[in-house]
């Protein structure tokens, strides 16, 4: 298989770990804490991935979307609810007009072991239920076998296939191995259509780190100062501490710079990151924490 | 709605609180291990470097009290060479963890004294300080272990002077080993800098050491020329810049004084093309701007094989954008102030003396504040070796950057300078590393990091950086006698 197309620059990871230690020595306090905290919240890709989804479960997420903490009518909603195609229309008349968006994994999400006609239908499937954005997961077993081009081109087919939703690309950085396959898996996605690369499926324990995301960010970076096209990044899985979520903003903001915190260009996958958040938020407003009962779990 | 966020999420004051520290208005000369006021009556004045304010008044020591620190020095050796080398451990572990436990109060006085940013007072010098004392502490008893078959002794009284960029570092740079070899000591602190050392006087005289084992006395380069001229001190370790270390080799040819010299440096990091450029862009930042460039052993010459040249350097001047340039008790600051107005106007005299010589200069466009001493990071490009701005240390957060194409004509380069104290290598290749470090000639040299320091490692230069080391093994030689 030739693999030559896609060599990536090398990464050192005790210089990655050094630079992490850096970002989380940063004091993060007072008005640049509230401003991170509300910015967190508008990047929040609230998640459900379960087996066990039911209409009752999504409708439930989709109105803590739009009701995340009525006290405080300045805070931003959420950016998108993540669902499962199945699930699309179920989110999508929930959350109606809100401007929440809905994005959906597909192609055989989360082991991405099938053939191209089931990821391309699962991707259709999820699009014709109106998904916003496709959250898709890269073929691990042939990029670890060395496949490259196999990969670059189910991207790119998938790209196609998505028109004007944009699309995720999943890595699964905890099954590649090594910071260097990060650096190559992301250089395959962006230079193959992706609209964002994203950390973690969430299945597996070693999800999102910021030593990961470091790497992608330099990734998305390298490909700015080349051809001037941004690329959008989003960690996922294991993100539900406010304190750590303001450390992934310093992280972005120092690698790419402040065009990049949006939530047209950094998301966060989480569950139960949201609450942390507004818990966080209500003791900076209102001084002292509140008991976790006067926030809502859907 | 999904809105989108202005950009706002700057950062705010961070300040660490000064409230705890306990500071006095007037500090005299710790002697046999009293405070005793300076026979002259004189005092100087020692500044918070990023507000110009006065912190406190230290005694300026003459001759005359520097001659009685060495003799209340001589008269405590006797007792100290002869106590259990175990219980001469015990003394540095107590004062090694004294200086833990007041880590935070020692951290927040160098800032205030030095100008340097609290997040590297608080994460480096002060726990690297520590170290020092615990590493020699376990030396002390073990010292027939360090060197089998041989038979030690220590040298006597040992006079130590040390400069302002690391103050309470170097001092325990320079105490750790003396005391642990079994000498007593007369150290002086840099005149921009004494507090910590000041403090730490006061931390060994709660730590109960012997009265006279360790002499502390304030001044300029007067009371420093007093310690290297007295006929009754058996060993000079001197850590400052190449002039003044001539100046003190002069002073002490044909004595039997031993000598040890830790002086400039112009080192040179080098990066290759197969580097990891993110992480090898990171390294050069640290490497030169740690500190306000006030070290030593700083990368100040960037080498950068031509085929990278503009990658490195864009990703450099937008990684200075980023450095946090103000107050240097805040916890977010990433480059405090300069160490004194003298120091500012050489960095300003090099600047000068770059654009003359038609270098391109780059400065990152923040803001300083308006009172006490600053100087933005600068990067100069299209730098030769005939340049002055690469000849000659600027001891300031300036970056020379030259470019090279083979490694043959790199190592020629890297060693075509006076100093030889430090170096650093970029390349993804393990080969071309060991091909590297046996050809360039400094003490240290890193490879895909920079500045990492650790006790247990020696630290020392090659040509004008000076001859002898410290830390590790090799340190503990400077203050014995091999009597074989």
């Amino acid at each position: 298989m030739q693999t030559s197309k896609y060599s990536s620059p090398p990464v050192d990871q005790v210089g990655i770990e050094d630079r992490i230690a850096r970002i989380t020595a940063r004091s993060i306090k007072s008005s640049m804490k509230v401003e991170g905290l509300k910015m967190a919240l508008s990047m929040i890709d609230l998640t459900t991935l379960e087996g066990a989804d039911t209409v009752g479960k999504v409708t439930q997420l989709c109105t803590k979307a739009q009701h995340l903490c009525d006290e405080f009518p300045e805070l931003p909603n959420v950016a998108a609810i993540c669902v499962y195609p199945s699930m699309v229309n179920v989110a999508k008349q929930a959350l109606g007009e809100s401007g929440v968006k809905v994005a959906a994994v597909a192609t055989a999400f989360p082991s991405g072991q099938s053939s191209l006609e089931v990821k391309l239908t699962d991707t259709k499937l999820a699009l014709d239920n109106g998904a916003d954005e496709i959250d898709m997961v890269i073929s691990r077993g042939k990029f670890l076998q060395g496949e490259c081009n196999f990969v670059a081109d189910e991207i790119a087919t998938i790209k196609e296939a998505c028109g004007k939703a944009r699309l995720k690309v999943i890595l699964e950085t905890g099954e590649l191995g090594s910071l260097d396959q990060v650096r190559k898996a992301s250089d395959i996605a962006i230079y193959n259509g992706a609209d964002f690369i994203k950390t973690s499926t969430g299945k597996i324990p070693k999800a999102a780190t910021l030593h990961v995301t470091c790497v992608m960010l330099e990734a998305i970076r390298d490909y700015y100062l080349t051809t001037g096209k941004m690329i959008a990044m989003k960690p996922a899985g294991g993100i539900s501490k406010s304190k750590l979520a303001l450390h992934y903003l310093m992280l972005v903001k120092e690698v790419l710079g402040d065009k990049w915190l949006t939530n047209e260009w950094f998301r966060f996958g989480a569950s139960s990151l949201a609450n942390d958040v507004l818990l966080q938020y209500r003791k900076a407003q209102v001084g002292g924490y509140q008991s976790p009962d006067y926030f809502s779990i859907d | 709605m999904a809105t989108k966020n202005k950009n706002t999420f700057e950062f705010a004051p961070a300040p660490e609180s000064t409230g705890h520290i306990q500071l006095r208005d007037q500090y005299d000369l710790f002697i046999g291990g009293k405070w005793i006021k300076p026979k002259s009556g004189k005092y100087f004045k020692t500044i918070n470097p990023a507000t110009e304010k006065q912190i406190a008044t230290v005694a300026d020591a003459s001759e005359k009290d520097v001659d009685l620190a060495v003799k209340a020095a001589r008269k405590a050796f006797k007792g100290w060479s002869q106590l259990p080398a175990r219980e001469r451990g015990k003394y540095l572990f107590r004062l090694a963890r004294l200086i833990q436990e007041k880590a935070r109060e020692l951290a927040v006085i160098e800032s205030l004294d030095g100008g340097k940013p609290i997040r590297e007072s608080r994460d480096i010098d002060i726990p690297l300080a520590a170290a020092h004392f615990f590493y020699h502490a376990g030396w002390a008893d073990k010292l027939d272990y360090a060197f089998p078959n041989r038979s030690v002794e220590p040298l006597g009284v040992a006079g130590q002077i040390i400069p302002w960029n690391f103050p309470l570092l170097m001092a325990a740079w320079k105490l750790a080993p003396a005391l642990a070899c079994g000498n007593t000591v007369v150290l002086k602190p840099a005149e921009t800098t004494p507090l910590t050392a000041l403090k730490l006087a006061e931390i060994i005289e709660e730590a109960g050491f012997p009265e006279g084992v360790v002499n502390i006395v304030t001044g300029a380069g007067k009371t420093g020329a007093a310690i290297v001229n007295h006929p009754d001190v058996n060993k000079i370790a001197f850590t400052g810049s190449t002039e003044v270390g001539k100046l003190i080799q002069r002073a002490t040819a044909a004595s039997d004084k031993k000598l040890t010299l830790e002086l400039g440096g112009k080192a040179a990091n080098i990066i290759f093309e197969d580097a990891a450029i993110n992480q090898a862009v990171e390294g050069v930042i640290n490497g030169i701007y740690f500190n306000q460039g006030h070290v030593c052993c700083a990368g100040s010459r960037l080498f950068v094989q031509e085929s990278v040249f503009d990658e490195v350097t864009t990703k450099l001047k937008a990684r200075i954008e980023n450095l946090v340039v103000g107050d240097p008790l805040d916890k977010n600051t990433d480059i405090g102030a300069i160490n004194s107005k003298g120091q500012l106007e050489t960095i300003n005299k090099y600047l000068e003396i770059g654009k003359d010589e038609g270098l391109e200069m780059f400065q990152s466009s923040c803001a300083v504040p308006k009172k006490g001493f600053w100087c933005k990071p600068t990067i100069f490009t299209g730098a030769a070796q005939s340049n002055r701005i690469v000849q000659e240390e600027i001891f300031g957060p300036v970056l020379a950057v030259q470019t090279f194409r083979t490694i043959s004509e790199v190592v020629q380069k890297a060693n075509n300078t006076p100093y030889g104290l430090s170096a650093g290598v970029w390349t993804d290749k393990g080969s071309k590393i060991f091909n590297l470090t046996s050809q360039l000639r400094a003490g240290v040299i890193w490879a895909n990091t920079f500045n990492k320091f650790d006790p247990t490692s020696p630290f020392g230069g090659y040509k004008e950086s000076g001859f002898g080391r410290e830390g590790g093994i090799h340190g503990l030689e400077a203050y014995l006698k091999f009597n074989d």
